[in-house]
C-alpha cells in the first residue's frame, strides 16, 4: 500500500469530525472579528470598538433616518473610514484568499508543502512588478496602480507558462505539473534578479513590493481584488468534496465519477487567480498559504471539504493580525508584513511540528 | 439492484511502447465471477485498470452491450467500482468517511452525505468488521485492515460491477475467506458481476466460476477452474511445479519442491 507522499506533518482525523468543526468553523469567524475589531482598534490613534460599532452602525442605518449615538467624529472617522477599515479588509481578504488556495494547492498536488507561490505565481509577479518599477516612471494609471497590475499579469502568465509546459510533458500527472512549475518559478525568478541588478536604484521599491505591504491600502484595492478574489475561493470552497475525492489516487477518483486531470486544472486556475489577485494589491506575503492550512488540518483532520472553509476564516484571521503587528512592532515604522508572518509564522509552525512529533 | 454482462472485446493496450495486453476477449455473464490469474507482470493489473477505463486501450469493453465509452462518467461510477492492488491513502481521514466517498457518485458533488448515504455505508462496515475501525484515520490501519476499507468504499458503491485487483493479498486466511466469502454472497443474492484477479491460485479456484489465465499478454486459457488449473499450465505459463488436487469447491493448488531435495 502506498500513502500520499510526506504524510509526517498531517493531523490524524478527529473523531466525530462534524460536532468539532461546526466548532473549529465557528470559532474562526470570531476570530476573524475579533481581530479585525482589534486590528481597527490598534494604531496611532486608537479607535475603541464601542466608538468604531456605533460608527458603523450609523453609516448603515443613516439612509433609513436611523441616528446611532456615539459614534466616531471628524479625523478619528476619516481614520477609521479611509485607513483602517480598508486595510483591514484588504489583509482579511489576502490572507482568506492565500491559505484558501494554499490548501487547495496541498490538496490537488497531495503534498503537504505545497504553496501558492510554488507553481511560479510569486515568481512572475515578482518579475512584473520589478520590470514595471524599474522601467516605467512612476505614475499610477487612473486609480489602479501599474504594478498591481502586471504582477498580476505576471502570476497569471507564470502558472499558465507551468500549466502548458507540464501538460505537454505529462499531461495531467501531478508530480509533472509540480515540476514543470519549478523550472518555470526559478527562470522567471532569475529574470527578475536580472532586471533587478541592472537596476539598483530601484532595489529598494522593489525589495519594497517583494515583501509585501499592505500600508498603502485603498478601498480601491479592495474592489479591485474582490470580484477576483471572490469567485476564485467560492469556486474552491465548491471543489472541497471533489478534492476529497482526488486524494485518494487518479485510478480512484475516476471510477468515483471524477474527471482527475480536469479537476486538478480548475483547482489551480481558480488557485491561482486568487493568488495573483492577492500579490496584485499585497505583494509577496509569504507562509499564510503554507501554515494556516497546517493549523487548520490539524483541529479539523484531513477532508478537504472541512479543512477549505476554515482556512478561509483563520486565514483572514491571521493576516489581520499580522498586519497589527506589523503596524506597532517598530511603531511609528512599519515592518514589512511578509517579515512578520515568517517572524511569528516559522517559529510558531516549528512548534507545532515538534509538538506533534512529541505526541506520536 | 442487478449483476451486468461485462464484455471484453479485442482490447489492447500498452505501456509506453511495449505491449502488454494483445487482443483480450473475456464474456463475464451477469451474476457471473471471472477471476485472472497469470505470473506477475502478465497484464493483469493492466486489463483491469483499462476495463475501468483509467488505462488507454484499443478495442471495447461493453456493460450490457453499451460501449462504456459511450455512458456518462458518473453513470459508469454507479455501474463500476474498482478496488487497486495498491490504493492511495489519504491522510487524516476517518475510515468511516473513506469508505463513505463510495457515495460520491449517488448524490450532487457538492452535496454532503444523506442519512440513506450513512446508512449503506454503516451497513458496509458492519460486513466487513470495519465498524470498531470507524474513527480511526484509515491512513493508520493495518494493511490488511485498510485493504478491507477499500473494498468497502467498492461495496458502498452499489455498482452493478466489481472490479477487484488482488482483494486479498494483505489478508490473513481467515479474512481472506471471509472477504471472499462475501463477495460471493454478494453475487448471489444481488447478481453482482465479479471481474478480479487472484494470485493465490487455490482461492481462485475455490471462489471463482470462470479462470481467465493471462501469459505474455494473451488469454491462453479460459475456463471453469478445473479446465484452467492444470498442472500442465502451472508448469508452462508460471514455470512451477505444483499438483493440482481436486477439492469439493473446486481444483486446489498444491506446491512441490523440487524433486532430490530430501530433507534430512
Ligand atoms: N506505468 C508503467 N510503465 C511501464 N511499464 C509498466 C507500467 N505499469 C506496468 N508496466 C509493465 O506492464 C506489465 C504488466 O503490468 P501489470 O501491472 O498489469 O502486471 P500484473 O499482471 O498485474 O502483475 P502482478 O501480478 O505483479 O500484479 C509489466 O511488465 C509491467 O512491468
Ligand atoms: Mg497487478
Amino acid at each position: 500500500m502506498t500513502a500520499a507522499p510526506a504524510p509526517r506533518l498531517l493531523a490524524a482525523a478527529p473523531a466525530r469530525p462534524r460536532r468539532r468543526t461546526a466548532l473549529v468553523l465557528s470559532g474562526a469567524a470570531v476570530a476573524l472579528v475579533l481581530s479585525a475589531l482589534a486590528g481597527v482598534w490598534v494604531g496611532a490613534l486608537p479607535l475603541p470598538p464601542g466608538a468604531v460599532l456605533a460608527t458603523l452602525a450609523d453609516r448603515a442605518l443613516s439612509p433609513l433616518g436611523v441616528d446611532v449615538p456615539g459614534g466616531l467624529e471628524g479625523t478619528g472617522a476619516a481614520v477609521l473610514l479611509q485607513l483602517r477599515l480598508p486595510r483591514v479588509a484588504l489583509a482579511a481578504l489576502v490572507g482568506a484568499g492565500l491559505a484558501v488556495s494554499g490548501a487547495a494547492y496541498q490538496g490537488v498536488f497531495r503534498n503537504p508543502l505545497a504553496d501558492p507561490y510554488l507553481l511560479g505565481a510569486a515568481a512572475g509577479a515578482g518579475l512584473g512588478a520589478t520590470l514595471v518599477i524599474a522601467h516605467v516612471p512612476a505614475t499610477p494609471l487612473g486609480p489602479v496602480g501599474l504594478v498591481p497590475l502586471a504582477a498580476f499579469a505576471g502570476a497569471l502568465l507564470g502558472v499558465g507558462a507551468a500549466l502548458l509546459l507540464g501538460t505537454a510533458a505529462g499531461g495531467s500527472h501531478s508530480a509533472t505539473l509540480l515540476l514543470a512549475g519549478v523550472a518555470v518559478a526559478s527562470f522567471l525568478a532569475a529574470a527578475q534578479t536580472l532586471v533587478q541588478q541592472q537596476n539598483t536604484d530601484d532595489l529598494r521599491a522593489v525589495y519594497g513590493w517583494l515583501l509585501g505591504q499592505l500600508g498603502r491600502a485603498q478601498w480601491s484595492d479592495v474592489v479591485l481584488v474582490l470580484p477576483y478574489l471572490g469567485a476564485a475561493c467560492l469556486v474552491l470552497l465548491l471543489c472541497g468534496r471533489a478534492l476529497d475525492v482526488l486524494a485518494v489516487g487518479d485510478d480512484e477518483a475516476r471510477s468515483l465519477g471524477v474527471h482527475p486531470g480536469r479537476l486538478r486544472l480548475l483547482v489551480v486556475v481558480a488557485a491561482s487567480l486568487a493568488t495573483a489577485s492577492a500579490v496584485a494589491v499585497s505583494g509577496l506575503i509569504g507562509f499564510v498559504g503554507l501554515v494556516v492550512p497546517h493549523v487548520v488540518r490539524r483541529l479539523v483532520g484531513g477532508s478537504h471539504a472541512r479543512v477549505l472553509p476554515v482556512s478561509l476564516l483563520a486565514g483572514g484571521a491571521f493576516l489581520v493580525l499580522a498586519d497589527l503587528v506589523a503596524r506597532v512592532a517598530l511603531a511609528p515604522a512599519e515592518l514589512p508584513i511578509g517579515v512578520v508572518t515568517a517572524f511569528v509564522g516559522a517559529p510558531f509552525f516549528a512548534g507545532l511540528l515538534w509538538a506533534g512529533a512529541r505526541r506520536r | 439492484m442487478s449483476g451486468a454482462r461485462v464484455e471484453v472485446v479485442g482490447l489492447s493496450a500498452a505501456h509506453g511502447r511495449s505491449r502488454v495486453l494483445d487482443d483480450v476477449r473475456l464474456d463475464v455473464g451477469p451474476g457471473g465471477w471471472t477471476a485472472v490469474i497469470g505470473p506477475n507482470g502478465s497484464g493483469k493489473t493492466t486489463l483491469l485498470r483499462a476495463v475501468l477505463g483509467a488505462h488507454p486501450h484499443g478495442g471495447q469493453v461493453r456493460v450490457d452491450g453499451v460501449p462504456t465509452t459511450a455512458v456518462p462518467r458518473r453513470e459508469r461510477a454507479r455501474t463500476l467500482a474498482y478496488a487497486p492492488q495498491r490504493p492511495v491513502v489519504p491522510e487524516g481521514v476517518s475510515t468511516a468517511e473513506y469508505v463513505g466517498l463510495g457515495r460520491t457518485p449517488h448524490r450532487a458533488l457538492l452535496a454532503a452525505p444523506r442519512p440513506a448515504d450513512r446508512q449503506v455505508v454503516a451497513d458496509v462496515m458492519a460486513r466487513l468488521e470495519l465498524t470498531g475501525l470507524a474513527d480511526r484515520a484509515v491512513a493508520t490501519l493495518s494493511g490488511g485492515e485498510q485493504q478491507r476499507a477499500v473494498l468497502a468504499r467498492a461495496l458502498a458503491q452499489q455498482p452493478r460491477v466489481l472490479l477487484l485487483d488482488e482483494p486479498t493479498s494483505a489478508l490473513d486466511l481467515g479474512h481472506a475467506q471471509q472477504v471472499l466469502d462475501l463477495v460471493d454472497r454478494l453475487r448471489r443474492q444481488d447478481g453482482l458481476t465479479v471481474l478480479s484477479t487472484l494470485h493465490d491460485l487455490t482461492l481462485a479456484g475455490q471462489y471463482a466460476d470462470r479462470l481467465a489465465l493471462l501469459s505474455g499478454g494473451r488469454v491462453v486459457a479460459e475456463g471453469t477452474p478445473a479446465q484452467v488449473l492444470t498442472a500442465e499450465a502451472l508448469a508452462g505459463h508460471y514455470g512451477a511445479r505444483a499438483q493440482v488436487v481436486t477439492g469439493p469447491h473446486g481444483p486446489a493448488v498444491l506446491p512441490l519442491r523440487a524433486p532430490g531435495h530430501d530433507r534430512g
